[in-house]
């Protein structure tokens, strides 16, 4: 069947919200065998412009145009039945179901009267798997698989119902480094039977897959061209306008006393199983200490047994010569511990509370912020001034709830909100995740300038290029042990990958 | 966009409700062969045209005032209380334990000791939910549904046990009723039956909006209910919130029953929460969860409730059809409160309205 799609094209594309220009006259284009990136900052635009061609929104202009014929999308059905699939951000699988029935549940071909025909779905399948090389076990439930299966179920998914253009959202936000490479090797073979638009903005993906580039700046294109004719850095600086460079750890590693000593801590997981096993970590006054590891190796599980959200089964945590194991989060956090969650939109922010609340969670009690019970709401508002001000929190103003803002500035409150507490040691999960560059510049900046004024940090990462920035030692977590703690100058990127798979050296 | 055209688009939008929900109440009366315009009259306008209704609407709109702030605490601390019907019924039971235990206590002294009495009843029935929920994650819709129908039992078997009026013993008819109170658990009436429960109901909206909005406690509450995990997260006890709203809760709706019944009923007997406890649930949505919305929404209810008792007699209309077409009024009125609220649609409606004039000029 020849109904391939030779060329897409989006013209002059303007789309309005209530005080905003989220698309101003965009035009994009991917031809037989290409691969689009459509690289920008958080809230550029990109995934408005997605949305668009998925026929989930109408622009107010424009046209889109699929081998030279214009088409129009009342909604996401007629883009399907253009051959267009999307992968997004956030998967769209039913967990308790298993592979081949989350397949079936859009395949409407196989739907006979009452039933629906299992084995035509799981042939389609296979026939799927084997052309693009992406292996799926069908009888697998959705939530055994890891995610960066569950993202191999989403392709294979959006190719079974007939994609023959594939757009994909960020999709390496939430994979490990190791699936990331996997997931350029798949879809660098897939070029060659699909054209892909793929939006992200990590550049060494974008340098690694595509063949052209776009660039979007508030709702804008301000750049289109050829990946192979630009570095790395000339991408970075025309997407955020200036250019980056990532600051370093560089000044000497002048730590003082023990801030936080993990003893051998034991940690049960959700599913009961052990996630901590005999644990063991300490970090000094004025030090980072990064903590490489596949997600899933007992991250999460530290984090929330340091922070008294999780119960400490064996085992002593100590801050400061204060033992903290097993007090309640209220308590921990008097003992002077700070916490950057790993999600930062439900653990680290209520989202509908104005950036001013957000800002005194933790504080609303002090005397700074109330007197006997009563909130000082003038103490309220100067605090919340004084912090946008001073970390760049970028909003309309300080009653705008924190929920509306872009990822970047919703770590911004929430980093300002931790740091001005002045905790005698920052705990910090994936701070930077899912973020765009001028964001990651600037958290890194604080971190290192926190250190500098003699907190400890640990800092937990998948981003081997950000532990390794910014840490004086460099601890590897492996199936909820330490496999191996390293200095800064012994580190290397190879080195770590093999200490997290898990290869004793 | 001018502020013009957002006042016109606010009003077009409520016209259109209101039409809407006038023709789809009309449709109804006219089949069932009502005289449309009488009805109409006698459920919303009548009941506004002199003092002695309007002070019967009110009598009926204090109880739920009461009970829909205490929901409101709840339902923003993340809890649904949908058990207020039967917190209502214990503190009822309450007050008539302690003003037929004391019945010479002076005034000044039984009947606030009274009205306490029905706090803590209704307060310990909402807190039991609370509790539950906080220490054991027992969903609370299941629990205050079935402790509402415990409380009914409970209450019905104390009118026709302890609480029964010796003198229904004597004449045998079995009315199963308390005696009448003493004098002194009465609250004074203003004028009509329309008692001082209207000013402790005001009052309570001041204090509540004081508490949720001005205090570090009503901080913590509203924590808990908007962002649960960011709250635990920041280090407020959840499940303490979560319990402490239900108790403030169930003691709201337990101080509805004791004031109605020491400003109207002045005796215990069958069907005085009067499905108040779950009206409650519908005012406070209709309020906007805030104590200042929901003083006027428990008003219109109260207007809507009375409405029903005066259509039969007056029109002939059974009080059945005019519950049907309160239901009909009050899903355009939320229908229309949703459109409103969404600014997406008004931003198109005003560049459709721009490019209208465009091409006229």
């Amino acid at each position: 069947m020849d109904n391939k799609i030779r060329s897409l094209r989006m013209e002059h594309i303007t789309k309005r919200f209530p005080g905003v220009l989220a698309s101003d006259d965009i035009s994009i284009s991917v031809g037989e065998g290409e691969v689009l990136a459509l690289v920008g900052e958080n809230g550029a635009g990109k995934t408005t412009l997605m949305n668009i061609l998925m026929g989930l929104y109408q622009s107010d202009e424009g046209r889109i145009l699929i081998n030279d014929k214009e088409v129009r999308f009342r909604g996401p059905e007629d883009a399907f039945k253009a051959g267009l699939g999307m992968v997004h951000q956030t998967y769209m699988l039913v967990h308790n179901m298993t592979v081949l029935e989350n397949i079936a549940l859009g395949y409407k071909s196989a739907w006979k009267h009452t039933s629906i025909d299992m084995g035509e779905v799981r042939d389609r399948i296979n026939e799927i798997s084997s052309r693009y090389g992406l292996l799926v076990n069908p009888d697998a439930y959705i939530w055994q698989l890891s995610v960066g299966e569950q993202q191999r179920v989403e392709l294979v998914k959006t190719l079974c119902l007939g994609a023959r253009f594939l757009i994909l959202d960020e999709p390496t936000s939430a994979l490990t480094p190791q699936e990331t490479d996997e997931l350029i090797v798949l879809l660098k073979n897939m070029k060659n039977e699909l054209p892909i638009i793929f939006i992200s903005h990590k550049l060494q993906e974008v340098k690694a897959l595509s063949n052209k580039v776009t660039i979007l700046r508030h709702g804008k294109v301000v750049f289109s061209g050829n990946t192979d004719d630009y570095s790395s850095q000339e991408i970075a600086a025309k997407m955020t306008g200036h250019e980056i460079v990532l600051p370093r750890n560089k000044a000497e590693n002048k730590s003082g006393e023990t801030a936080l000593e993990i003893d051998s801590i034991t940690v049960m997981s959700d599913m009961k199983t052990k996630a901590l096993d005999g644990f063991s970590l300490s970090i000094k006054a004025g030090e980072i200490v990064g903590l490489a590891g596949v997600s899933g190796n007992g991250q999460r599980e530290l984090a929330e047994a340091i922070n008294g959200l999780r119960h400490t089964a064996s085992g002593r945590i100590v801050l400061h010569g204060k033992e903290i194991q097993n007090l309640s989060p209220h308590d921990v956090i008097a003992s002077g511990m700070g916490y950057i969650p790993e999600e930062r939109n439900t653990e680290g922010i209520v989202p509908s509370f104005s950036i001013m609340e957000n800002l005194v969670l933790k504080d609303i009690s002090t005397e700074k912020f109330s007197d006997k019970g009563i909130v000082k709401k003038k103490e309220e508002e100067a605090n919340a001034e004084r912090l946008v001000e001073g970390f760049d929190i970028r909003c309309p103003g300080i009653m705008t709830a924190a929920g509306s803002l872009s990822g970047g500035n919703i770590q911004k409150v929430i980093l300002a909100r931790e740091l001005d507490r002045k905790p005698k040691f920052l705990v910090a999960v994936y701070p930077t995740r899912g973020l765009d560059m001028g964001a990651v510049e600037f958290i890194h900046q604080r971190l290192l300038e926190i250190r500098e004024s003699g907190i400890g940090i640990l800092l937990i990462s998948e981003e081997l290029e950000e532990i390794m920035n910014l840490s004086d030692r460099i601890a590897v977590i492996y199936k909820g042990t330490v496999q191996k703690v390293l200095r800064q100058d012994e580190a290397t990127k190879e080195r770590l990958g093999i200490l997290m798979a898990g290869v004793k050296e | 966009m001018t502020r013009g055209f957002r006042i016109a688009f606010k009003a077009a939008i409520i016209l259109i409700a209101i039409i809407a929900a006038v023709l789809i109440a009309s449709m109804i009366l006219w089949l069932i062969g009502a005289k449309v315009g009488a009805t109409f009259y006698t459920i919303c306008i009548a009941p506004l045209t002199n003092m002695l209704h309007i002070s019967e609407v009110m009598i009926r709109a204090i109880p739920l005032c009461i009970i829909a702030i205490g929901i409101s605490v709840a339902y923003r601390s993340g809890i649904i209380n949908i058990g207020a019907e039967g917190q209502m019924a214990m503190g009822i039971l309450a007050f008539t334990g302690v003003a037929l235990a004391f019945p010479d206590v002076p005034r000044p002294l039984l009947l606030p000791l009274a009205l306490l009495a029905s706090v803590i009843g209704g307060g310990v029935w909402g807190y039991i939910p609370g509790i539950l929920r906080a220490k054991l994650n027992v969903s609370e819709l299941l629990s205050t549904v079935m402790l509402n129908y415990i409380a009914a039992q409970f209450y019905s078997l104390c009118l026709r046990t302890i609480y029964l009026d010796p003198a229904e013993k004597v004449y045998g008819t079995g009315t199963p009723q308390s005696m009448r109170l003493t004098e002194n658990v009465w609250l004074g009436r203003i004028t009509g039956r329309l008692h001082y429960g209207v000013l402790i109901a005001l009052v309570l909206a001041v204090l509540i909006y004081i508490l949720m909005w001005k205090t570090t406690t009503g901080f913590r509450m509203r924590a808990s209910g908007s962002g649960a995990r960011a709250a635990r997260y920041a280090g407020i006890s959840v499940g303490f919130y979560a319990a402490l709203s239900m108790a403030i809760s169930g003691a709201f709706a337990g101080l509805a029953g004791g004031i109605e019944l020491a400003g109207v009923h002045r005796r215990a007997i069958e069907g005085i929460t009067n499905n108040y406890g779950f009206s409650g649930v519908v005012v406070a949505l209709f309020g906007g969860l805030h104590p200042f919305g929901i003083i006027p929404a428990s008003f219109f209810f109260g207007l809507m409730i009375y409405g029903a008792t005066l259509a039969p007699s007056k029109v002939g209309v059974p009080a059945n059809i005019v519950q049907v077409m309160q239901g009909i009024i009050i899903i355009v009125i939320v229908t229309a409160q949703m459109v409103l609220s969404n600014t997406y649609f008004q931003d198109r409606v005003w560049r459709k309205y721009q490019s209208l004039r465009k091409k006229e000029a």
